[in-house]
């Protein structure tokens, strides 16, 4: 569970998160929305831990994410723009040294468990850099869930990919994101997003400008809905 | 145990990773090689003259090639982007800090490995003494301790490359001098026993800025 009071951050005097009061409820799956600089990235690291907050409170699981300890980020798996993920290494020894980072029990087993889940048992002994985008960010998804992470966090996860990668990655996040697990994922893609989640935010100038159940904003309805919150597309 | 696990694990996953591309290893023993034998050339070194000029010689290959190595060990974490993946692991940054100081003392040590034997023959003087094997893995630890913060320091500054010498190298000063005139007595035939005050000072760096780089790692990391 994610429990967000009063975040304000700011880079020197640029406000760029301006007060989020946000609760995202275990099992959960949330599609952040927003213009470029709307400050999803921001929100997203500061929930990770890669960013300091300037004033407010993050909660994980009831742990000041803030204040606890490294311990506390075994709670999290991170997907980011980049794939945080070394190419000069095979996918099995990525996750193998993930695994050991993480400390993850039976790591052999669960290494192949990982990789049969994102579809690269085939290419576990091939280095890296020979994979295509659509590879790298699965086995970025491999390395976020390998240690089993009760909070998902996904930066933009489709960016780059085309078509049959993003659709194998959606296949992959509905996936993910059953269960307990919760899960906040940011996206410019309106319809992937609305699709996959349960609960969508559209973020703005630093604010949450909406907050509503993906049930019933299909059919192009929450196009229209967010051209009108952050002022056309 | 956990710690030590995972300060192995980031020596493992750095050795691992420069073996399969020697990206590292090799520009820091080109470097190495060349820089020994253009002081060779530049200063037509005869066998009265050697003992003079070698320790600075030495130091200088090491320096010099060090830093190519310490920028590269966090440049090529930064531009992969996989330095976040590290510091998302659970546990104290100050691991992170010891595996890549690790894996860096490691890479300067296989080039030392190579450079005194090639310095031995090009000179014809002995450099392979238990004596001068200790001043130069001294020196190399603190080098690599304050090399490995400041890289860290460096990656996100706009002329990475050149801020680290910038950095470093003021800050080595005490190395440098210390580790110049311990070699520079031993060729000249004194003892362990005769340069104990400059193992003493190469010793107190050590201890003084491999302390400080733990403590100071998480903020220089941080955003």
């Amino acid at each position: 569970m994610i429990t967000i009071s009063k975040l304000i951050k700011a880079f020197g005097r640029r406000p760029v998160l301006r007060g989020i009061d946000l609760e995202v409820p275990a099992g959960q799956s949330v599609a952040l929305f927003g213009p470029n600089g709307a400050g999803k990235t921001t929100l997203i690291r500061i929930i990770a831990g890669l960013s300091k907050l300037s004033s407010g409170q993050v909660l994980l699981g009831g742990q000041d994410a803030q204040k606890a300890g490294p311990a506390l980020r075994r709670y999290i798996g991170f997907v980011s723009h980049s794939p945080l993920i070394y190419d000069s290494l095979t996918a099995e020894e990525n996750l193998h040294f993930f695994g050991r980072m993480y400390e993850t029990p039976d790591l052999p087993e669960r290494i192949n468990q990982v990789l049969e889940q994102v579809g690269l048992a085939g290419r576990r002994k091939d280095v890296v850099r020979t994979f295509s985008r659509g590879m790298i960010q699965r086995l970025a998804i491999g390395r976020a869930i390998l240690h089993n992470p009760p909070i998902l966090l996904l930066d933009e996860p489709d960016t780059g990919l085309d078509q049959q990668a993003a659709d194998m990655l959606r296949k992959l996040l509905v996936e993910l994101g059953s269960g307990d697990r919760t899960v906040l994922l940011t996206t410019h893609n309106l319809e992937r997003g609305i699709e996959w989640a349960d609960r969508a935010l559209i973020l703005n100038g630093g604010r949450v400008r909406f907050d509503a159940a993906t049930g019933d904003l299909g059919g192009g309805h929450f196009r229209r809905i967010y051209t009108e919150t952050v002022g056309g597309v | 145990m956990s710690y030590l696990r995972k300060v192995l694990a980031i020596v493992w996953k750095d050795v691992r990773a420069e073996l399969r591309t020697k990206d590292i290893l090799s520009s820091m023993l080109v470097f190495a090689g060349l820089s020994v034998l253009i002081f060779q050339f530049a200063f037509d070194l005869r066998a009265d003259n050697v003992r003079l000029v070698l320790p600075g010689v030495l130091w200088i290959a090491i320096t010099f090639a060090g830093v190519l190595g310490l920028n590269r060990s966090f440049i090529l974490e930064q531009d992969r982007g996989s330095l976040e993946g590290l510091l998302l692991a659970p546990v104290d940054r100050s691991a992170i800090y010891f595996g890549k100081l690790i894996g860096n003392l490691l890479f300067i040590f296989a080039v030392e490995l190579l450079l005194l034997p090639l310095m031995t023959v090009l000179f014809n003087v002995w450099l392979l003494s238990p004596a001068l094997l200790l001043v130069v893995a001294l020196g190399t630890v603190g080098y690599a301790a304050v090399g490995t913060l400041f890289a860290a320091l460096s990656i996100n500054t706009r002329a990475r490359e050149v801020m680290l010498p910038i950095l470093l190298f003021p800050v080595m000063v005490p190395v440098f001098v210390a580790g110049v005139q311990a070699v520079s007595r031993l060729l000249d035939g004194d003892s362990l026993a005769d340069i104990v005050r400059w193992i003493q000072l190469l010793v107190a760096y050590d201890a003084i800025f491999l302390a400080a780089a733990m403590l100071l790692f998480d903020y220089v990391v941080e955003e």
